[in-house]
């Protein structure tokens, strides 16, 4: 090696710095996951959309009368079959002569609650089974993921298919169970994946430590560390509902044709598309964006909740 | 082993350079990052110079712009950073301004890198022979398909891997933490660049084998005179391996020179407290400032004062009542092998050990030794295969449910990773006051009163009760650990790798703040560490662990001094830094 010589170089010190190691400096705002997610979304503009869209289809659900005096049934008139917009009918009438706009607007609540309840079921058994296999492991495990696998393997439309086509009674409530009762595998799943991950972080430990019940840290601890995926699921999962509901009331094998619906009225427009496509159009538009608002939402609560998983802009 | 160099000869085309031009020239390097909250300047202005065959360690915190100076080197800044001034100088040429392909030449060719973590750095699902021959096809060093395979076992034999041309085929999982390392040196080695920058190359690593790798990367970058650039937060570490070491802080240089004369003769007040915080550092030096008045306040961090208040208790730990002991505890595992097989692994293998009263016992031992296995079955998270546990007077075996959980009270633990231990959805204060509410203590007024005086204790602002720990750092965070352990009032706390995430000066005042609360609460710690440095400075007696058995146990002094197993021989030679002759 040279002997080359290497200065001793000293920066200036700055009488301000050192002193205190390992400062606390808190910020002005308080912030927690959820703060920052909430403050996340509330500078995105697709959030509003969404929400805005969720909004108006809720209040059509719970308050259709605020958006047409127009009966859905009770006002129609043959004589209006497949007719054009009018006055007062500003999407026109279906092939039994009924107002589209107001059929809509009605069977918003349909469409809604089916997916809410296809959501709770979904939850209510999903997130139990896949929170108790993944804690506790073992043979609990074994069984738990084994009838999950079961209902996996079975694709949950096909199922539906099925249970729908026997069943005597096909109400709001029926659907929704045969829907979530086949649907909730996937749930379990997502959340087994996420509940295996954190139940080995230290905090989960040291409560166990301090003396807490196994159960006690499930719920306490674990379960709301493991919720993000459980809720983006279950947002898009409202939507998919939806649309498996108008898919199987489209092939008339879903609600009765006297509850107002849009797989319904789709079903019914199918038949006269060549001279009044828009009454098949209106209901298929009302879907697709209702739907997409909730995947929408799901998305964004996911980059909210996760920012990692963001997309790079 | 013989191994047969194949002197290259790199004079063809380019003028035999002069020696003392300097190989990379950094002047006023500024690097700045573009994140949601605006421009960070994570580096603002760093000058140094690299001579050719020179070893240069850049020393710093998390957060000192070392990794990103490194990194720049080669211009590989992570998506969202950029050179935002000044100039890198690579053979006299200026490479901030080149583009991608330009670079692909520079890398590896003229400078190779060796990231910090082995076990994430090679692709899991290519074998690791692919990987090393892709770099080397990527380098040009050599070409074809026989010449290129051929290379490859010869970089990796290089690197101290035996039997290279087996061990090609075999897959990353299939090596240990050390072996990777070597494969990722090969690789950096590969095609014989002037410059080889080692970012913390071996702090995922047990320090035994930290020694053998470095040692290694020593002797193959002497031989080719390659220059090596260490980026690492470890000072005893840097003084060792490097003739001029660089000591970063919040993107500046704040001391640069010969590394001996820097830590001998420290100028910069940041210097000056990172030595004096530096454990490797103070194993050492309580002989060399034995007998002299330790100069510093009681607010500075100084691990030798720390060191030498435990040589006065020491006397005190025979008289002591015994708080823990653990008599031929066992704990075995039943691993898979085959279909239907399992075989057992013993986890710990029968050890058997005391802590008095009042005193810390440091359970040492490289990682799979058992110790943190141990800690688990001290602290009833596991049920021991056999053996038994006494807790001040009570059998852990023999508890009842009852009797256990009220034991738990007397026993909390502090973990390691500050940023896993804290549940991130509870605020602060709750975190704290949980385990009085799992175990019924007093109203919510006075567990209020109670987290505030702990808060107070761990030196944190009373606001914080309403904070979550997404806004504390790593110590701050480790702060809030100790609080929620210390709750309960208890008698035992076990301390698992509880410093060992931290950075030096954070280490330094978190040891201060666990040495002041068993002094004034009178603590039984049990300390779960691999880090001998620091057991020097807050240990009264050590135990040490090898393959589940405790190979040698003694008072802390015994130990460094004259430790008897050849084990414990080789873990204290590994410190890094602890050869130094060490002035003040």
């Amino acid at each position: 090696m040279s002997d080359r010589i290497t200065e001793h170089y000293v920066a200036p010190s700055d009488p301000n710095e050192g002193g205190e190691v390992d400062k606390v400096r808190l910020s002005d705002r308080k912030s927690n996951l959820w703060l920052d997610a909430w403050r996340d979304l509330r500078r995105r503009p697709l959030f509003y959309i969404a929400i805005a869209i969720v909004a108006v289809v809720s209040l059509a659900a719970l308050f259709p009368s605020l958006f047409t005096d127009t009966l859905p049934n009770n006002d129609c008139q043959l004589a209006n079959s497949n007719g054009a917009p009018t006055e007062g009918h500003p999407l026109g009438f279906t092939r039994q002569g009924c107002d589209v706009y107001a059929r809509i607007v009605y069977g918003a609540s349909t469409s809604l609650s089916v997916g809410l309840l296809v959501v709770l079921i979904t939850a209510v058994i999903g997130i139990p089974m896949g929170a108790l296999a993944a804690f506790y492991g073992g043979w609990i495990d074994s069984v738990l993921s084994r009838v999950g696998d079961i209902f996996f393997a079975i694709p949950y439309f096909l199922a539906a298919v099925v249970v729908m086509s026997v069943m005597p009674q096909r109400n709001v409530l029926v659907i929704s169970l045969a829907i979530g009762g086949f649907a909730w595998a996937s749930l379990a799943r997502i959340l087994r994946a996420e509940v295996l991950q954190v139940k080995n972080l230290e905090y989960v430990m040291a409560s166990e430590a301090m003396g807490r019940s196994k159960f006690s840290t499930l719920v306490r601890h674990v379960l709301p560390n493991s919720l993000t995926p459980v809720i983006v699921y279950l947002t898009i999962a409202l939507g998919a509902a939806i649309t498996a509901e108008a898919t199987l009331s489209f092939l008339g094998i879903g609600l009765g044709s006297s509850t107002m619906s849009w797989g319904n009225d789709i079903a019914q427009a199918q038949s006269s598309i060549r001279v009044a496509p828009m009454a098949l159009f209106w209901p298929s538009l009302a879907l697709t964006v209702t739907v997409l608002a909730f995947i929408i939402l799901g998305e964004l609560i996911r980059d909210a909740l996760d920012p990692k998983a963001r997309a790079r802009r | 082993m013989t191994e047969e160099i194949t002197v290259e000869t790199t004079t063809t085309g380019k003028p035999a350079a002069d020696p003392n031009a300097p190989l990379v020239e950094v002047d006023d390097l500024q690097i700045t990052f573009k994140t949601g909250t605006g421009d960070v300047h994570a580096v603002r202005g760093v000058s140094f110079d690299i001579h050719p065959g020179e070893t240069v360690a850049i020393v710093g915190e998390s957060g000192s712009g070392k990794s990103t100076t490194a990194t720049a080197l080669i211009k590989l800044l992570a998506g969202n950073g950029r050179i935002s001034g000044g100039s890198i100088k690579v053979e006299g040429t200026d490479i901030t301004r080149y583009d991608e392909s330009k670079m692909a030449a520079v890398r590896g060719g003229v400078i190779g890198y060796v990231p910090q973590d082995p076990m994430s750095n090679l692709n899991p699902v290519w074998s690791v022979g692919f990987q090393v021959r892709e770099a080397i096809r990527a380098n040009g060093v050599a070409t074809g398909k026989k010449n290129i395979e051929a290379k490859a076992i010869e970089v990796l034999q290089q690197a101290g891997l035996g039997d290279a041309e087996r061990r090609m085929k075999q897959f990353p999982h299939q090596f240990s933490g050390g072996m990777r390392q070597r494969v990722l040196i090969g690789i950096g080695l590969g095609a014989d660049p002037k410059l080889l920058i080692a970012d913390e190359p071996t702090s995922a690593l047990d320090v035994t084998v930290q020694k053998v790798i470095l040692d290694h990367l020593e002797s193959l970058t002497r031989e080719k005179n390659t220059a090596m650039l260490f980026i690492t937060h470890d000072l005893g570490l840097a003084a060792e391996r490097a003739s001029k070491l660089i000591v970063m802080s919040k993107g500046l240089i704040v001391e640069a020179g010969p590394s001996l004369e820097i830590l001998q003769n420290p100028q910069h007040p940041y210097t000056k407290r990172l030595i004096a915080a530096a454990p490797s550092l103070a194993s050492r030096r309580i002989h060399s400032t034995a007998g002299l008045p330790v100069a510093e306040g009681a607010d500075e961090l100084d691990m030798a004062a720390l060191a030498e208040r435990h040589e006065d208790t020491e006397a005190a730990v025979e008289a002591a009542p015994v708080m823990i002991s653990v008599k031929d505890l066992r704990k075995t595992y039943s691993i898979r092998r085959g279909s239907f097989k399992s075989e057992p692994l013993h986890a710990v293998d029968g050890i058997s050990f005391d802590i008095h009263k009042g005193t810390t016992l440091a359970l040492v031992g490289e990682s799979g030794s058992g110790k943190s296995t141990a800690a688990r079955l001290v602290l009833g998270l596991e049920p021991p295969s056999g053996g038994d546990i006494t807790v001040g007077g009570q059998s852990m075996a023999k508890a009842s449910a009852k009797q256990l959980f009220d034991l738990r009270r007397r026993m909390q633990v502090v973990f390691q990773d500050p940023y896993a231990s804290l549940d991130p959805q509870r605020s602060i204060g709750a975190i704290i006051a949980e385990p009085l509410k799992v175990h019924k203590v007093g109203d919510r007024a006075s567990r209020h009163a109670r987290v505030e005086e702990l808060l107070e204790q761990v030196a944190l602002p009373a606001e914080l009760a309403h904070r979550y720990p997404n806004e504390l750092s790593g110590g701050q965070r480790q702060r809030v650990a100790i609080a929620r352990a210390l709750a309960l009032k208890p008698e035992v706390v076990v301390l698992d790798e509880a410093v060992s995430a931290l950075d030096v000066l954070v280490q330094a005042q978190i040891l201060q703040l666990l040495a002041d609360l068993q002094e004034e609460l009178g603590l039984t710690y049990l300390f779960i560490t691999h880090d001998l440095a620091v057991v020097r400075v807050v240990a009264d007696s050590v135990a040490v662990m090898e393959r589940g058995k405790i190979v040698e146990a003694g008072s802390t002094d015994d130990i460094f001094e004259n430790a008897q197993q050849e084990y414990t021989q080789r873990l204290l030679d590994a410190i890094p830094g602890a050869g130094i002759e060490f002035g003040n």
